[in-house]
């Protein structure tokens, strides 16, 4: 299993014929997304590669093809009246790839939403300003180029498009799949935080390890760590982007800002740390520190099962390394990284000796 | 996008906000007339304000344009009562010279706008802001009784004297918050049923204008008993441009770096910094993520720069002659994930880009994605000055040591 969206998922495109959606519903088609319908008012009645079929209204997609998830790829200035009307349509789960939407449009949005989960619905909304979710193998709904993915058991968590391309290109270069990757985008206001996709991943019992990837601004990341920090018993991996930014600077994202002094990289980090979170410094090594993680628990797991190590110590060592994580850290990310040379090394030699 | 003082106070006028009366003007020429006009409106006691973006600036220094050295005159705002003409001095040593405050930094801002105000006898200051708050996305009304002094200081030493009260987007504010407010401010009386009609105008002025941050630093109770803003500082939401065609004109382009609006100009999200290694990135986490990576290769970052998502040769080389104009740059690093983009293509760019700049500094460049195996080969190959790099890993230290060649 994963979280969020599988092969059954029957996905809605709003926004279907423009020039965005157009392309990736396509490139979602051709991973192997099950798209069922789409949304663009006016254009009810086409279809769309001749076998879509385009709606006028979510309310009437829903009913006739029984889609329910939405991916939105409409311009900003409509954005939030297409994730209403996801949601009024019935559609349970709403992915929001549109970026540039007025902050004022998504506050009311997202108490919307809010107001109508405490009615006994339960919606989710995704982004916006995000490249979506994607489970490996199963289905794509965004932006994200497919095949650098690998089906397997790691969940990524991103407020970045392209940063967390990086990282889980790194992950499937050393062999580590993933179960689920969420883009939760970089505004400041997101249908889904930090906090919710980990509970999501802290449920799913095919997630093995947890990689978050923040950035500066706000407190998202803290939030999340503190959670962590209570429940969550899985390895997590967490880099922050922006930790040369200026304060008061919208770096690119128009959630990524320094404001007040607060939601500085530093500050997340040390949170981080603090909470048990293994935290990299430099982008290049979030693969190799998930690979450690995972070494180390399955080291953990394997002295367990030869009943060596008794609960007590285990949680001894867990206390010491949040201690002086920072340094562990790094001589744990060198150890493995000289192993994953060596093994490259010989690949290599193999294949010349070919 | 940040206004100035005097544009602010004159979107919250029409908003039935009271704020302190002024005219602005741009050369001392002007001087004259404003304070004709303002008298004619009643006003007999004068302030002079410099309008930059940043604040500190009546604890600010002037300098000399033409000489950093010299000191013209401390404060960037002052009080003058009737006397017009030490006024008129004052505001011609301003215009046209440096004002440094703690939040400009050493370079300054130079002060191209004056605000010839209403000096006011007041005998209260508060403080009142609007803004999100990102955890629980609501927008949040923060009042306090420590007016004049900076918020964060007030938040970090006395929080209990901030006020704060979250409104619902749906419902709007409501009496009982905007009472709430008031009788945390400790007032009564006048002042109370004014601060009910101030409050309420000034959170519709927030909502209609698309503001990210409505900051009233002091709001003051006059001898008088009148309240109004004295000062008023307006962000607005970048997003919503789109639907405000008059916020184009509010833009001071003085106060942004040249480089930055001739970045905007090529639809380029630049941002420059003091580092000495230029960085071109797609995407602005990765953005981030490359310029943190300089700095532990041992360098400094010389720019944020996100190319968008669609990287083509063209914005490739736009980009370029960006992050050259800046003279510190001693090497640049190319970090383009390709995913939809094709590694190759954007080779062919870097590579006629600069070829068509004739490029003299070090460029490593990392393309990784799509393609990128035929782009590594397009890039060993071209000749010029161009470093290929494999991982992220492999790119910082090709940094480092280019970094070291030059050095």
């Amino acid at each position: 299993m994963s979280i969020l969206a599988n092969k059954k998922s029957k996905v809605l495109v709003q926004g279907i014929t423009g020039s965005e959606g157009t392309f990736h519903t396509t490139q979602m088609m051709e991973y192997g997304t099950n798209v069922v319908a789409g949304v663009t008012p006016g254009k009810g009645g086409e279809l769309f590669l001749e076998k879509v079929p385009i709606f006028n209204s979510v309310k009437t997609a829903v009913m006739k093809t029984g889609a329910d998830v939405s991916v939105i790829f409409v311009p900003p200035g409509f954005a939030a009246d297409a994730i209403m009307e996801a949601v009024d349509g019935g559609i349970n789960l709403v992915v929001c790839i549109t970026e540039g939407i007025p902050a004022k449009d998504m506050v009311k949005v997202y108490n919307y939403v809010q107001s109508l989960n405490r009615d006994g619905r339960s919606v989710r909304f995704i982004g916006p300003n995000c490249p979506g979710i994607i489970t490996p193998g199963e289905a794509k709904i965004g932006i994200m180029p497919g095949f650098i993915h690998m089906k397997g058991r790691v969940g990524v968590i991103s407020r970045s498009g392209t940063l967390t391309y990086e990282a889980v290109d790194q992950l499937t270069k050393l062999g580590i799949g993933q179960s689920t990757c969420i883009g939760i985008g970089g505004d400041p206001v997101i249908g889904t935080r930090f906090i919710d996709a980990i509970k999501l991943f802290h449920e799913d019992k095919d997630t093995d390890a947890i990689v978050m990837i923040g950035e500066i601004g706000g407190s998202a990341e803290e939030e999340a760590a503190l959670f962590i920090k209570k429940y969550v018993k899985k390895p997590v991996i967490g880099f922050i982007a922006g930790q040369t930014a200026p304060p008061g600077r919208r770096m690119g994202h128009a959630g990524a800002i320094i404001a007040g002094g607060k939601g500085t990289a530093a500050e997340k980090m040390k949170v981080m740390r603090e909470c048990g979170i293994h935290v990299v410094e430099s982008p290049a090594n979030i693969g190799i520190a998930v690979k450690a993680a995972l070494d180390k628990n399955k080291a953990k797991n394997k002295a367990k099962a030869k009943g060596k190590t008794k609960d007590k110590s285990g949680k001894k060592s867990a206390k010491k390394s949040v201690k002086n994580s920072g340094k562990k850290e790094k001589k744990l990310i060198d150890k493995t990284a000289k192993k994953v040379k060596k093994a490259e090394n010989k690949i290599k030699k193999a294949k010349k000796k070919k | 996008m940040k206004i100035h003082e005097y544009q602010a106070k004159e979107i919250l006028k029409k908003y039935g906000v009271p704020v302190q009366d002024g005219i602005a003007i741009r050369s001392i020429g002007e001087f004259d007339a404003a304070i004709e006009t303002l008298r004619s409106r009643g006003v007999t006691q004068f302030v002079v304000k410099s309008q930059i973006h940043a604040g500190g600036r009546g604890k600010g220094t002037v300098f000399n344009k033409n000489n950093r050295q010299e000191v013209l005159v401390e404060g960037g705002v002052k009080f003058f009562g009737g006397n017009v003409e030490k006024a008129k001095d004052f505001a011609s040593k301003l215009l046209g010279n440096i004002l440094v405050t703690h939040q400009t930094g050493a370079e300054g801002k130079e002060v191209g706008t004056l605000f010839i105000a209403e000096g006011l006898d007041y005998k209260k200051e508060l403080y009142l802001g609007i803004l999100l708050d990102r955890s629980n996305s609501k927008n949040v009304i923060m009042a306090s009784t420590e007016g004049g002094v900076e918020i964060e200081k007030v938040a970090a030493e006395t929080p209990e004297k901030i006020i704060k009260v979250w409104v619902d987007p749906l419902a709007g504010i409501q009496s009982y918050q905007a009472r709430e407010l008031a009788f945390g401010l400790n007032l009564k009386g006048a002042a109370f049923k004014d601060f009910i009609k101030f409050i309420t105008a000034l959170y519709k002025a927030y909502e209609e204008t698309d503001a990210s941050l409505l900051e009233i630093n002091p709001l003051i109770i006059t001898n008088d008993d009148r309240i109004l803003a004295l000062d008023a500082k307006v962000n607005l939401d970048d997003n919503s441009d789109y639907r405000h065609k008059d916020y184009e004109a509010l833009r001071d382009l003085n106060e942004e770096d040249p480089l930055e609006v001739e970045a905007s100009k090529s639809n380029l999200n630049y941002i420059k910094l003091d580092g000495n290694v230029g960085c071109m990135v797609n995407g602005a986490g990765l953005a981030m993520g490359t310029m943190d990576l300089i700095k532990l290769a041992g360098a400094e970052p010389a720019n944020f720069l996100d190319v968008g998502g669609s990287a083509s040769a063209e914005t490739v080389e736009n980009g370029f002659k960006i992050i050259l104009s800046d003279p510190n740059v001693k090497a640049i690093l190319i970090n383009i994930f390709g995913g939809i983009v094709r590694c190759d293509r954007v080779a062919n760019g870097v590579v006629q880009a600069s070829h068509n700049l004739k490029i003299n500094i070090p460029v490593v460049v990392r393309l990784q994605g799509t393609n990128a195996e035929e782009a590594r080969i397009i890039i060993a190959e071209s000749g010029l000055n161009l470093i290929p790099a494999d991982t992220l890993k492999d790119a910082a230290e090709k940094v480092t040591k280019a970094m070291k060649v030059n050095a």
